[in-house]
C-alpha cells in the first residue's frame, strides 16, 4: 500500500486580486521506502505538494490518502494528531524552539501524549542515534551549531517513529560540508527504510534520491 | 513539561513579567484593603449599635414632616400621657409595656465635680428586663436607690455604695450598669436611671412619659402589634411613632452593603487595569512567537494544547501577583483600618478595645487573591485563544 | 518634528498595544476624577446640612459627661443656666453681644397636621440679630405672633399671616426665617421662635436653655472664652463653654480625609496603568534596539532618541488623559446626582448639585496627573533607549 496517494489534488487560493492555483490536478504515489526528490522553480507549488502531503494543509479538490486513510476532509484536530505521531518534518531553517533543549525539542512531540520518563528515553535514543553526543544533550540551539541544530531536528522528526519523514531543503542553510553529513544521515535513515520525500532546488541534493519529481505550475512536468 | 515552559517564557522577558506582576499586586492590595476597611467600618458600628431585638419604641411624635429618626434638628422634649400609655399596654397585651421618664439635673458625683446628666426613670420590675448589671444590685421596690451609667461611673469613680448627689437630693448608688452602646430604646451609658417613682417625686408628675417600650417576645408578632398600635394611635393623625429596631438594623445594613460594594468596585477598578496590562503583554508575546507557535503546531501540538501554554503563562503571572498581594494586603488592610477606625470615632469613646482583624478580614484578602487570579487568566484568555487559532503554514512564514 | 512624527508612526504600527495601553490611562484618569467629585458632593452636602458660624461661642449648663458632639441629641435636655450666671456671662463678655436662649417644645398644629416641635424664645431685638428672614417680619414682643423656620413652613406651607395652634392657642405668623442648616447656635429651620416675653407670659419666667455669644472680631474668641470660664467655673465646673470653630474643624478635617482616601484610592488606578505603560515602553524600546543603533549610527542624538520615546509616552498619556476626562465629565454628573438622591432620603435639602467650576477642577486635575504620570513612566525606557551603545545595538538580534 503506497504511503502517499495523491488523486486529482488541485489547491487553489482565493485571493481578492484574483485565484492562485497552486496544485493543479496532481495524482502521484509514494512508495513505503522510496526516496523522492521535489524539484521545480520557485512558486512552482512544491512547498504546497508538500505541505499537503504532511497534513498542514487540505486540497480544495480531489482527495489525498496518508497509509490508506482519506486525510482530505479532517479537522484540524485530527491533521495534528495525524502529524504528532505519523509524520516527521525538516526546515529549511531548523526551527528549534529556542527555549528548549536539544533533548526537550526532541522529545515535544511525543511528551504530547507519552509520560515524562518514557518520552525522555526515547529521545535519547534517537538524538544519540544521530550523532549528538551526550554532553550537548541541554545545549540550547543558540550553543549549537547550523549542522547540530539540524541533527536535532531530524532527531525530532524521527522521535514518534514516523511512516513518512517530510524535508524542505534540508541543507540550505548549511556549509556544503555539513550539508553533505546532514544527506548521508537522511540516506541512512532511507535505507534501514524510512520513506522520504525531500524538496529541494540542489541536483547534488537531489541525486540521493532515488526519484525525482518535477513540478512546474502546479503541474507535474 | 508546558509548565515549565510557560514559565522559562515569562522569565526570558523577565522585566515585563516583573513589571505586569507589579501591576497584580497593586490591584490586589487595593481590593482587599477596601474590603478589610469596609469589614472593620461594620464591626465598629456592629460593636457600637446594641441590637436590642424585638422591639417597638414609641415616641410622641416630634417632627412635623419629613425627616428621618434622630434628626439632630428636630430634638424636642415630648410627652405620652398616662392614659395613652395604659391604651398601648391593652394593645399589646400579652407583651411586656414599659413606660419610660426621661429628664436631667444637675448631678454632683464628688466634691464639686459633676454637671447636668440625663435621668432615666422606670419601674423597678422593668429594668432587668431592658438593663444589665456590672457591678452591684438592681432597684429594689421601695428603696430609693441610683444606677449609675458605665461611662459615668468610669468618669467619676463610681461604684456601688457611693452617694451621688441629684439636684439637691442625696442618693445613694445601688449598682453600675452595662455598657449598651447606641440602642433604638434608651442610652444609659451616660446616663443615671432611678426608679420611676423616685423621678416623680423628685421632678414632680409631669403630663407623661417620654417614651413606652415595647419588648416583643416572638419576632413574628412584631407587625401584628405594630399594626395595632398604629391603628389605634395614628388613624387620623400622627400621634405617636412607633419605631421598630430592626428598622433601624436594617437601614443601616444597607448603607453598610452601598459601601461595601462601592469600595469593592474601586478596588477593582485598579485590578482591572492590572489585567488590562497582562492583556497587552500577553498579546505582544504571542505575536512575537508567531513563527515559534507555527512550529510547535506544525510537529503535533493541538490548538487546545497551544491555549494552555499561553494561559499558563497568563496564570503564573497572576498566581504571583495575587499571592505577594494577598500577604501586602494584610499589612495595608490593617494600616488602612487603623486609619479608619481612628476618623470614625475621633472626639467619641466607640473606638476603644476594637481588633481589626477577623474572619471577614481573611475572607477579602482570600477573595482579594481570587479576583486577580481570576482577572488574570481572563485576561490572557483571549491572546492565548488567538495564538491557538493560527494555521500552522501562516505562522511558520511570519517573519 | 520628524521625531515627533516617528513616535506617532510606531504608536501606529502597534494599534493593539498602543490603545490597550491608553484604555489603562482612561480608567485611571476616570478614576481619579469621578472619586474627586464624589468627595466633593458629599463635602457640598453635608457642608450644606452645616451653617458655619464662626464668630460665635456657646455656652451651656455643663453636662456631666458629654460625648463630645453638640449635635448630640442627648444634649438637647432640661438643664438651666440661671439669671444669675446670666449677669456673670454678660460681664466676662465685655463688648461681645450675649443671646440668652430658652429651648422647649410645644404642640404645633396647622390644619389637620400636628406634632411637637422646637422652640426657641429670645429677647425681641436679638432675633433680628441672629436669624435673617426671607419672608415677613420678626416677631415684636408678647401680642405679636411666632416666627417659622424656613423647613417647616415649606413643609407645611405656612406663609405670614398664617394661623397655626401652638399649645393649644391660635397664633398668627408673623414671619419666615430663613434657611440656616445646623448650627451650634441654633437650629431654626424645622423650629419656631418667639420673643422671650412670649414665652415669659404664657410659662412663667425661668432660667435660659443656653447662652450664645458672639463676638465681632474673631480673634477676640479666645479672650472671652477664658473670661466666662473665670467668672464662672472657678470653683466647679458650672457651664461648658465651646467655640464653633473646634467642633466645624472636626467634621472639615473628617470630609478632607475622605476626600483625600478617595482621590487616594483613584490615584492607585493610574499607578497601576502607568506601570503598564512602563511596560509597553520597555518592550518597545527591547524591540526596536536594532533599529535604534541604526538611527543613532547615522546621526540622530541621544536627546533626539530620548524625545522620540518620550513622545510616544506622553502621546498615549495625552490621549488617554484627554478621553478619559470627557468619560469623566459624564460620569461625574451621574455620581454627584446619585449621591444627592442618596442623602435626600435624609431630608437635606438644597444645593445638593456640585459646581460646575469644582467638576471642571477635579477632571483637569486628574488629566493632568495622567499625563504627568505617563511622561514619569515613559522617561526610563527613554533614557535607557538613548543611551544604547550603537555599536552594540546594531548587533542585537
Amino acid at each position: 500500500m503506497p504511503i502517499i496517494r495523491f488523486e486529482d489534488v488541485s489547491k487553489i487560493y482565493r485571493l481578492p486580486a484574483g485565484d492562485v492555483v497552486a496544485l493543479d490536478h496532481v495524482s502521484l504515489t509514494v512508495e513505503p521506502g522510496e526516496f523522492i526528490a521535489v524539484m521545480g522553480p520557485s512558486g512552482s507549488g512544491k512547498s504546497t505538494l508538500l505541505n499537503m502531503m504532511g497534513c498542514l494543509d487540505i486540497p480544495t479538490s480531489g482527495r489525498i490518502y496518508l497509509s490508506g486513510q482519506d486525510i482530505s476532509g479532517l479537522g484540524d484536530d485530527a491533521l495534528t494528531r495525524l502529524r504528532r505521531d505519523r509524520i516527521g518534518f525538516v526546515f529549511q531553517s531548523f526551527n528549534l524552539i529556542p527555549l528548549l533543549s536539544a533533548v526537550e525539542n526532541v522529545e515535544f512531540p511525543i511528551v504530547l501524549t507519552t509520560g515524562r520518563a518514557e518520552s525522555r528515553r526515547r529521545a535519547v535514543e534517537v538524538l544519540a542515534a544521530v550523532g549528538i553526543t551526550e554532553s550537548r544533550f541541554t545545549h540550547t540551539p543558540g550553543e549549537l551549531s547550523g549542522g547540530q541544530q539540524q541533527r536535532v531536528a531530524i532527531a525530532r522528526a524521527l522521535v514518534n517513529d514516523p511512516d513518512l519523514l517530510l524535508c524542505d531543503e534540508p541543507t540550505g542553510n548549511l556549509d556544503s560540508k555539513t550539508g553533505t553529513a546532514i544527506m548521508d544521515l537522511l540516506a541512512g535513515e532511507n535505507r534501514e527504510g524510512k520513506t522520504i520525500v525531500m524538496v529541494t532546488h540542489d541536483p547534488n541534493v537531489a541525486a540521493y534520491a532515488h526519484r525525482t519529481i518535477r513540478i512546474v505550475d502546479g503541474r507535474l512536468a | 513539561m508546558f509548565f515549565s515552559f510557560a514559565v522559562r517564557n515569562l522569565r526570558r522577558h523577565w522585566i515585563r513579567s516583573a513589571l505586569s506582576i507589579i501591576g497584580i499586586i497593586i490591584g490586589v492590595v487595593a481590593i482587599a484593603s477596601l474590603g478589610i476597611m469596609a469589614s472593620s467600618i461594620n464591626l465598629l458600628l456592629a460593636n457600637v449599635i446594641t441590637d436590642v431585638g424585638d422591639t417597638l419604641v414609641i415616641t410622641p411624635h416630634t417632627a412635623i414632616g419629613e425627616t428621618f429618626t434622630g434628626d439632630p434638628r428636630t430634638a424636642v422634649d415630648a410627652a405620652i400621657p398616662a392614659r395613652e400609655v395604659e391604651e398601648i399596654r391593652r394593645a399589646a397585651n400579652p407583651h411586656r409595656t414599659i413606660p419610660v421618664l426621661q429628664g436631667a439635673d444637675e448631678v454632683e458625683f464628688s466634691r464639686g465635680e459633676g454637671g447636668y446628666a440625663q435621668i432615666i426613670g422606670l419601674a423597678p420590675e422593668d429594668i432587668p428586663v431592658l438593663l444589665n448589671i456590672a457591678k452591684g444590685q438592681y432597684l429594689r421596690q421601695n428603696q430609693p436607690g441610683a444606677l449609675v451609667g458605665t461611662h459615668l461611673a468610669r468618669e467619676y469613680g463610681i461604684s456601688p455604695g457611693s452617694r451621688i448627689t441629684v439636684g439637691e437630693e442625696s442618693i445613694r448608688v445601688a449598682g453600675v450598669l452595662t455598657e449598651r452602646g447606641l440602642a433604638a430604646d434608651i442610652n444609659p451609658d451616660y446616663a443615671i436611671v432611678v426608679s420611676d417613682t423616685w423621678y416623680e417625686s423628685h421632678f414632680g408628675v409631669g403630663d407623661g412619659y417620654s417614651m413606652v417600650v415595647v419588648r416583643i417576645g416572638d419576632i413574628a408578632e412584631i407587625d401584628r402589634v405594630k399594626g395595632v398600635l398604629e391603628n389605634q394611635f395614628n388613624r387620623r393623625e400622627e400621634v405617636v411613632d412607633i419605631f421598630d429596631s430592626r428598622d433601624m438594623l436594617r437601614q443601616y445594613e444597607e448603607i453598610y452593603q452601598q459601601i461595601t460594594v462601592f469600595l469593592l468596585g474601586i478596588g477593582g477598578l485598579s485590578l482591572i487595569v492590572a489585567a488590562v496590562n497582562i492583556l497587552n503583554v500577553m498579546y505582544i508575546s504571542v505575536t512575537e512567537r508567531i513563527r515559534e507557535i507555527g512550529v510547535m503546531r506544525s510537529i503535533g501540538a493541538r490548538r487546545r494544547e497551544i491555549l494552555r501554554l499561553f494561559l499558563y503563562e497568563a496564570l503564573v503571572l497572576g498566581l504571583i501577583g495575587s499571592i505577594v498581594g494577598g500577604i501586602a494586603s494584610a499589612i495595608s488592610g490593617y494600616l488602612i483600618s487603623l486609619v479608619a477606625v481612628e476618623v470614625f470615632t475621633a472626639g467619641t469613646t466607640f473606638g476603644e478595645g476594637f481588633t481589626v482583624f477577623n474572619l471577614s478580614a481573611v475572607g477579602y484578602i482570600v477573595f482579594g487573591i481570587a479576583f486577580g487570579i481570576g482577572t488574570s487568566i481572563a485576561a490572557g484568555f483571549y491572546p492565548a485563544w488567538k495564538a491557538s487559532q493560527l494555521t500552522p503554514i501562516e505562522a511558520m512564514r511570519h517573519k | 518634528m520628524i521625531f515627533f512624527d516617528l513616535a506617532v508612526r510606531n504608536l501606529r504600527r502597534h494599534k493593539v498595544r498602543s490603545v490597550l495601553a491608553t484604555v489603562g490611562i482612561i480608567i485611571g484618569v476616570v478614576a481619579i476624577a469621578s472619586l474627586g467629585i464624589v468627595g466633593a458632593s458629599l463635602s457640598g452636602l453635608i457642608s450644606g446640612m452645616v451653617s458655619d458660624v464662626s464668630d460665635t461661642v456657646l455656652v451651656t449648663p455643663h453636662l456631666a459627661a458629654s460625648s463630645g458632639d453638640p449635635f448630640d441629641p442627648r444634649s438637647a435636655l432640661a438643664a438651666r443656666i440661671s439669671e444669675r450666671n446670666l449677669g456673670l456671662i454678660e460681664k466676662a463678655a465685655g463688648q461681645a453681644r450675649v443671646v440668652p436662649m430658652i429651648l422647649a417644645s410645644d404642640r404645633l398644629q396647622v390644619r389637620d397636621k400636628g406634632g411637637y416641635v422646637t422652640v426657641y424664645a429670645m429677647p425681641v431685638a436679638d432675633i433680628p440679630f441672629l436669624l435673617q428672614q426671607e419672608a415677613g417680619i420678626y416677631p415684636q414682643g408678647g401680642s405679636s405672633g411666632v416666627m417659622v423656620g424656613s423647613l417647616l413652613a415649606e413643609e407645611l406651607d405656612l406663609h405670614p399671616g398664617s394661623r397655626v395652634e401652638v399649645g393649644g392657642e391660635s397664633v398668627r405668623v408673623t414671619g419666615i426665617a430663613a434657611e440656616r442648616g445646623m448650627g451650634i447656635d441654633i437650629n431654626p429651620d424645622y423650629a419656631l421662635i418667639v420673643t422671650e416675653d412670649w414665652y415669659t407670659e404664657r410659662h412663667g419666667a425661668g432660667d435660659y436653655s443656653r447662652v450664645v455669644v458672639k463676638v465681632d472680631d474673631l480673634s477676640e474668641i479666645e479672650g472671652v472664652k477664658e473670661a466666662i470660664d473665670q467668672q464662672l467655673n472657678r470653683r466647679k465646673e458650672v457651664v461648658d463653654v465651646l467655640d464653633s470653630r473646634e467642633i466645624l474643624e472636626l467634621y472639615y478635617e473628617t470630609l478632607d480625609a475622605i476626600n483625600i482616601f478617595l482621590l487616594g484610592i483613584g490615584a492607585v488606578s493610574l499607578l497601576v496603568a502607568s506601570v503598564s505603560i512602563l511596560n509597553v515602553m520597555f518592550i518597545s524600546v527591547t524591540e526596536r534596539t536594532a533599529e535604534i543603533g541604526l538611527m543613532r549610527s547615522i546621526g540622530a542624538r541621544k536627546r533626539e532618541v530620548l524625545f522620540m520615546f518620550l513622545y510616544e509616552g506622553l502621546v498615549l498619556g495625552i490621549a488617554g488623559s484627554l478621553i478619559g476626562g470627557i468619560v469623566s465629565i459624564t460620569i461625574g454628573y451621574y455620581v454627584s446626582a446619585t449621591v444627592a438622591e442618596f442623602f435626600t432620603d435624609f431630608a437635606v435639602s438644597g444645593g445638593a448639585g456640585v459646581p460646575v467650576s469644582v467638576v471642571a477642577g477635579y477632571v483637569a486635575f486628574a488629566m493632568a496627573f495622567g499625563t504627568g504620570t505617563s511622561i514619569v513612566a515613559g522617561f526610563y525606557p527613554a533614557w535607557k533607549a538613548a543611551h544604547l551603545n550603537p555599536i552594540e545595538a546594531l548587533r542585537y538580534e
